[in-house]
């Protein structure tokens, strides 16, 4: 198959009809953005909406990648056509990466699609083709996507606005109950696993999350349903955990189904997609102006205290916004 | 619009155990702004060309330490044709210079061996990947 010489379109119908190949080059166009990609986009886009998007989020070295090994095993047995995409960071320095999620995830088994994407210099705990990326998998006819984040700390939470359900993943002791009430991504998930259950303090990382909720349920923090997050105690020596974790997905997304809420929640992923796209145009747009003779010129007005910063910034947007 | 990185798989196939080669290739590429699928030891051809597929893979890196370089790395480059797949084999490990003459003829595109400076991977990789048609 020579490069470059197949069309968006081309390789839609041939990814349609179960090419792999294609379906990565779909991939790989949207990874690289631009032109191209906007035409996958347009391709995909009525082809796609209805496939299950389940994220995966967690520190580290927490096990997410071997837990989705362990879940992929479970979604293909009950007759599912799943597929992955699994991010892992960029350098910033070089912009290599190294993508390793695979050498956990065995998929020789289930024959799961599963693509690695790099940050490319996004920040957030995705990659910016994440959302191009799902619309691909969806319109191909992919049902779940499972997106797994970069190993995440504390505040990158971008996977709530791009999954149905977000899976915190959580170790036993990585911290106390003081740090299961920051706030930050425990406070996203929809479902807790605590991973690598056979490990001592399991059951203490248990209570500090079951007493997390309890404060969330008295603050009033908690789901406007009163839904819950179950918590499920996971161990991937033995494979235990993974059938209660694929019912308590299945559950939420019937949870989310009977409330409306996938309805809401979509609605704000799709809000948040437009959002991000037309930031970037803004951004771009503003890169040009601040780097113009006349941007130069405002930047200098500014630097010589001839106007203010608020000035400033007003005669900068004023043409971008049209306001003049 | 800058091009992406280069995507490369880098695997172990067969019954071979020794990956320290294979993680030192692994951060001289990332360090040269590569991306690197990492599969690590115990692969299958058939997994390799499963992954280059859906990784959209650039090259292939085997690292073989095993004496089965004869055998298993014509395999991968047959596969890859088969799968019309115009993806580079790059072979490092331990290779006999007898053995450079039969691998090249069956198709391997760069051959490696120990004590390869990061600069010469790094050059061998893109040139291979620039080469394909």
């Amino acid at each position: 198959m020579k490069r470059d010489s197949v069309t968006p379109a081309d390789l839609l119908k041939m990814a349609v009809s179960g090419n792999r190949h294609a379906i990565g080059r779909l991939l790989s166009l949207v990874e690289k953005g631009g032109a191209t990609a906007d035409e996958v986009g347009t391709a995909t886009h009525p082809l796609s909406g209805d496939a299950r998007i389940i994220g995966i989020t967690g520190p580290p070295g927490s096990g997410k990648s071997t837990l989705v090994s362990q879940l992929l095993k479970v979604i293909t047995d009950a007759g599912l056509n799943p597929a992955v995409i699994a991010v892992d960071p960029s350098s910033p320095l070089t912009g290599g990466a190294i993508l390793g999620d695979r050498v956990r995830i065995d998929a020789t088994d289930t024959g799961a699609f599963i693509r690695s994407i790099a940050t490319r210099g996004h920040s957030g705990g995705l990659a910016l083709a994440v959302p191009g990326g799902i619309r691909v998998l969806d319109a191909v006819g992919f049902d779940p996507i499972i997106i797994e984040t970069v190993g995440v700390g504390q505040v990158e939470v971008d996977v709530t606005a791009t999954a149905d359900t977000t899976i915190v993943v959580a170790n036993p002791g990585t911290g106390d109950a003081v740090q299961a009430n920051k706030a930050g991504l425990l406070e996203v998930a929809d479902i807790f696993v605590v991973n690598k259950s056979d490990l001592a303090g399991a059951d203490d990382a248990r209570r500090d999350l079951e007493l997390m909720l309890d404060l969330s349920h008295m603050t009033g923090q908690e789901d406007p349903t009163g839904r819950r997050p179950p918590i499920v105690m996971a161990n991937s020596l033995d494979g235990s955990g993974s059938t209660e974790l694929w019912s308590a997905i299945v559950d939420h997304g019937n949870h989310l189904v009977s409330t409306g809420q996938i309805e809401a929640r979509r609605a704000a992923r799709t809000r948040a997609e437009l959002h991000s796209r037309a930031a970037g145009r803004l951004l771009a747009a503003l890169d040009r102006a601040i780097d113009s003779p006349s941007g130069q010129a405002i930047v200098d007005g500014l630097r010589n205290r001839d106007v203010s910063p608020a000035e400033a910034s007003d005669q900068l947007m004023r043409p971008i916004l049209h306001e003049d | 619009m800058s091009q992406p990185p280069i995507r490369i798989v880098l695997a172990k196939v067969g019954f071979d155990g020794h990956d320290r080669g294979l993680r030192m290739v692994a951060r001289m590429l990332r360090d040269a702004g590569c991306e690197i699928i990492y599969l690590g030891l115990r692969q299958t051809t058939e997994n390799v060309v499963a992954v280059v597929e859906q990784e959209d893979a650039d090259a292939v890196g085997l690292s073989m330490h095993n004496a089965q370089h004869l055998t298993l790395a014509p395999r991968m480059v047959n596969a890859l044709r088969n799968a019309d797949l115009d993806v580079p084999v790059i072979l490092g490990g331990v290779i006999p210079d007898r053995d450079v003459a039969p691998l090249t003829e069956a198709g391997v595109a760069v051959i490696l061996g120990p004590g390869a400076s990061a600069e010469e991977v790094v050059c061998a990789v893109r040139e291979a990947v620039a080469s394909r048609s």
